[in-house]
Formats: C-alpha cells, sequence, structure tokens
C-alpha cells in the first residue's frame, strides 16, 4: 500500500496537471456561467408573458437533467446533427449551459426580492438607465446572489469530473488513468479526493468572505 | 418658457391629475411654493398626498396637469414626455425624504451621501466628500460616516437621508412622510433636523402626520381630502379657525 501512494506520487505532477485544467475548467464555467445566467436571468423578468415562460419552462428543464447525460448528448449526440467540436470545447459548453440555469435561478430571485423603492431612490436622485443599473441596481444583485453562486462553485468543480468520459484531461481523469497504468486505485482515487478537498476547502473558505462582506451590506 | 414671466415659485403644481385605474388618486391639484418657504401637506392616509409628492418629481407621471420647477416644466417637452436622460436633470435639482429611508444598502453613510454629486452631478471625490462631512456633521453624524446603513437606527437612517438629499444643493425637498416609520421617542431627532431646515430657508414641502411640526415650522398648510385641495391657509389659521367642516373633522381625529 505505501508503494501504491510512492507510484502515485512519483506521478504528482501529472495529478497537478489535472487539477490546473480542473481549476481551469472551473473558473471558466464559473465566469461564464454568471453572464449567461444574468442575461436569461433578464428574459425570464421580461415584459412579454410568452418569453417569461418559455425561458422558465428551459431554465427548469436543464435543472431536471443529469449533468452526465447533457455531457454525452453534447460530445457523442450533436456529431450526428453534423456538430463536432473537440472534447474541451464541448466540456465547457455542457458545463456552462448546465450551470448558467442554476445561476439564473439565484438571480432572478435577488432581482425580484430587489425592493422597487430602491430603484425609486435611485431615480428620485438623478439615476437612470445604464448608470442606474451599473450603481444601484447591480452591486445589489451582487451582494444577495454572490454567496449563493459561491456554493454553487463547489457543485461545479465537482461536476467538472464527469467531463473525463469524454476524455477532458482534468484531475479525475488523470487519476484514472494513474490507475489503470500501476494498478494503484486506492492511492490514486484517494489522492485527487484530497485534492477536491483542498479545493472545496479553499471556496468556502472564500464564501464566507463574501458572506461577511454581504452582511455588511445588507438591506435594513 | 416666456422669459417675461418672472418665476414666482419655486415649484409649482397646475392642476394635477392622477388616476389608478378607475380610481381618481388625484384632481385639479394646483399651489405653488415660493422660495424658501415650507409647505406642509395634511390630510387623511388616502388622499394622495404621497402620490401627490411622487407627482411632483415624476416617480409616478401625472395623467394631467404640470409641474414647473423654477419655471420649467417637469416631464414634457414641446408636448411629449422627456427622454429619461433630460428627466433626470430636472429631478436632482429636486430631492426627496422618503418614509422608509431608502438608503443604499451596498454603500457607506458617506457613500450614500456622495453618490448622486459624483456619479450624477460630476463632482470630484474629494469635493463631495469634503460637502458631506460637513452636511453629516450637521445631522450630528459625523462619527458615522464609514458605517454601513443596517447598522444605524431609525432615526439615524433618516438623518442620513436628509444629508444625502441636501448634498445636492437642491431647489426643493421634499418629504414623504419622513417620521410615519420611527418610534415616538425617536422622531424628535428628525423633526428638528427638519426644522432647522425650514429656519434657515430651504424650500420644502413635507407630507406629514406630525401636527406639531406643521403648526411649529410650516408656512402654509395644504389639507388634502379625496385627492382634492380643501383648505390651503396658514398654520395658525388651520389650526384654530378651520374653514370647512372636513378640516375640522379631521383636526379632532389627529390633534391629541
Amino acid at each position: 500500500m505505501t508503494n501504491d501512494f510512492l507510484t502515485v506520487f512519483r506521478h504528482f505532477d501529472q495529478f497537478l496537471g489535472g487539477l490546473w485544467n480542473t481549476l481551469w475548467l472551473a473558473g471558466a464555467t464559473l465566469v461564464f456561467a454568471s453572464i449567461l445566467g444574468c442575461g436569461i436571468a433578464a428574459l425570464m423578468l421580461a415584459r412579454q408573458r410568452s418569453i417569461r415562460k418559455l425561458v422558465a419552462f428551459l431554465v427548469d428543464g436543464m435543472r431536471c437533467i443529469p449533468f452526465l447525460l447533457l455531457a454525452y448528448l453534447v460530445y457523442y449526440g450533436l456529431p450526428e446533427l453534423g456538430l463536432q467540436f473537440d472534447s474541451w470545447t464541448c466540456g465547457v459548453s455542457a458545463l456552462v449551459l448546465y450551470h448558467s440555469a442554476y445561476v439564473a435561478e439565484i438571480v432572478r430571485g435577488a432581482w425580484t426580492s430587489l425592493a422597487r423603492e430602491q430603484i425609486n431612490a435611485g431615480k428620485a436622485f438623478g439615476f437612470h438607465g445604464y448608470k442606474l443599473f451599473r450603481r444601484i441596481i447591480l452591486p445589489q444583485l451582487f451582494f444577495a446572489s454572490a454567496p449563493v453562486v459561491g456554493n454553487q462553485t463547489v457543485q461545479i468543480v465537482k461536476d467538472t469530473a464527469f467531463l473525463m468520459i469524454i476524455t477532458v484531461p482534468e484531475l479525475t481523469f488523470v487519476a484514472s488513468s494513474i490507475q489503470a497504468t500501476y494498478f494503484v486505485p486506492f492511492a490514486s482515487f484517494m489522492v485527487a479526493m484530497l485534492l477536491y478537498w483542498v479545493v472545496t476547502l479553499v471556496i468556502e473558505a472564500g464564501v464566507r468572505r463574501v458572506e461577511v462582506s454581504a452582511s455588511l451590506r445588507r438591506a435594513a | 418658457m416666456p422669459p417675461d414671466t418672472a418665476v414666482r415659485y419655486a415649484l409649482e403644481a397646475r392642476r394635477l391629475g392622477k388616476r389608478f385605474g378607475s380610481h381618481q388618486v388625484l384632481s385639479e391639484v394646483s399651489f405653488g411654493v415660493p422660495p424658501g418657504k415650507t409647505f406642509c401637506i395634511l390630510g387623511p392616509s388616502g388622499s394622495g398626498k404621497s402620490t401627490l409628492l411622487r407627482c411632483l418629481n415624476f416617480l409616478e407621471t401625472p395623467d394631467e396637469g404640470e409641474v414647473l420647477l423654477d419655471g420649467e416644466r417637469v416631464g414634457f417637452r414641446n408636448g411629449a414626455y422627456m427622454k429619461e436622460r433630460e428627466l433626470s436633470l430636472l429631478r436632482v435639482r429636486m430631492a426627496m425624504v422618503f418614509q422608509h429611508f431608502n438608503l443604499w444598502p451596498h454603500l457607506t453613510v458617506l457613500g450614500n451621501v456622495i453618490e448622486s454629486p459624483v456619479y450624477v452631478l460630476g463632482r470630484s471625490r474629494d469635493q463631495a466628500t469634503a460637502d458631506a462631512q460637513v452636511l453629516l456633521s450637521k445631522v450630528g453624524l459625523a462619527e458615522k460616516q464609514n458605517v454601513y446603513p443596517h447598522t444605524l437606527s431609525g432615526g439615524q437612517k433618516q438623518r442620513v437621508a436628509i444629508a444625502r438629499a441636501l448634498a445636492i444643493n437642491p431647489k426643493v425637498l421634499l418629504f414623504d412622510e419622513p417620521t410615519s416609520s420611527l418610534d415616538p421617542e425617536i422622531v424628535g431627532e428628525v423633526l428638528l433636523v427638519m426644522r432647522q431646515l425650514a429656519s434657515e430657508g430651504m424650500t420644502m414641502i413635507v407630507v406629514t402626520h406630525e401636527m406639531g411640526f406643521a403648526r411649529e415650522a410650516a408656512d402654509t398648510t395644504i389639507f388634502m381630502d379625496a385627492g382634492k385641495i380643501v383648505e390651503v391657509s396658514t398654520p395658525d389659521e388651520f389650526f384654530v379657525q378651520p374653514r370647512t367642516e372636513r378640516a375640522r373633522q379631521f383636526l379632532q381625529r389627529y390633534v391629541r
């Protein structure tokens, strides 16, 4: 068993490479899903009832399917329709699409609970249009949704592991290939788990700081 | 505006009307506030006082009538609605103090006071900060400038809101029931600041249920009922010898 761990540590640079890819995937997903999620949330609050209904239906639908199936569909299913992309593109797209649905729901909730009177106060003091959004609305949306999106980030990190099945060389993929090459499944998966655990702890520490900052700026 | 008409009023309402659906909230409301005067708008709940105030700065768009700020028409230009950008420039020449304070929770006390001066009026941050500190001292909250609003008491929040309103050097200050959501024992600290402003010659329109304040600080009282102005008088006349039966009933209920 000790030898197994020594074998794993001899290839630790590969684990770090996998970890780097995992972090990169999660980071890119967080950024793009946040942007897309805000856009979707705006559609969920659109004036036209039909748009609201349709987008809410799609968002609910997305949240009802397992991520693994979506990854399969994008990587193996789309080529049948003539849409073929490399595994990285597929992986990031699937993650962004899936998690933007969650972000959209979070941002929509924050926007709905933003008091109408806050916006009126902005208008009464001469704000309008983009500046009203940027200075008065957006910061309040940010502080209301950032802690929740932070927790969602942990979920994003864990979902990156599914991408091994479409051959993206992230941490779980590396752990799996090392154990298959050297027959050290316990040591290899253990080390990968510990790395995920450390990443999650760091994210949670970050989320706690955002929470403190948000609770200082809470309404009333 | 024709330049020959001398501007007598800092703010004037002409035959304002407003409906919510089929409910006529305001009808034929006209009055003019000369510079430096304090007008108190009194009346039972639901008489349209707050709606009137919000029609003055077009947070609500009146269905009929005109609002003139320093003789300049608010909300309309050549018979059409103004662009938001132009309306904003007029709004920022008035300032509003809200019943529920509506401080911006994501900004510190100082941040709330300098927000509009810096980001709407384009003043330098240093200048706005120096001005804000003077105003915060004036309302007795100089030491609170770096805290966030949720840590303040209701009375402190409202005094910050007054400092925020003064920071844009408004022509007119609009108060929408500024003490109605405060505990009775801290109403006094807010009224004290308002009395001081009135005595310094600030032009103010105050919707209030504080009859004591109206009696002492108002130059003119406007009594409203069911969306109409019933009486315009000096506080001495209104509180001692109201002209209408409706005002007598109201006063019996509200004073003592």
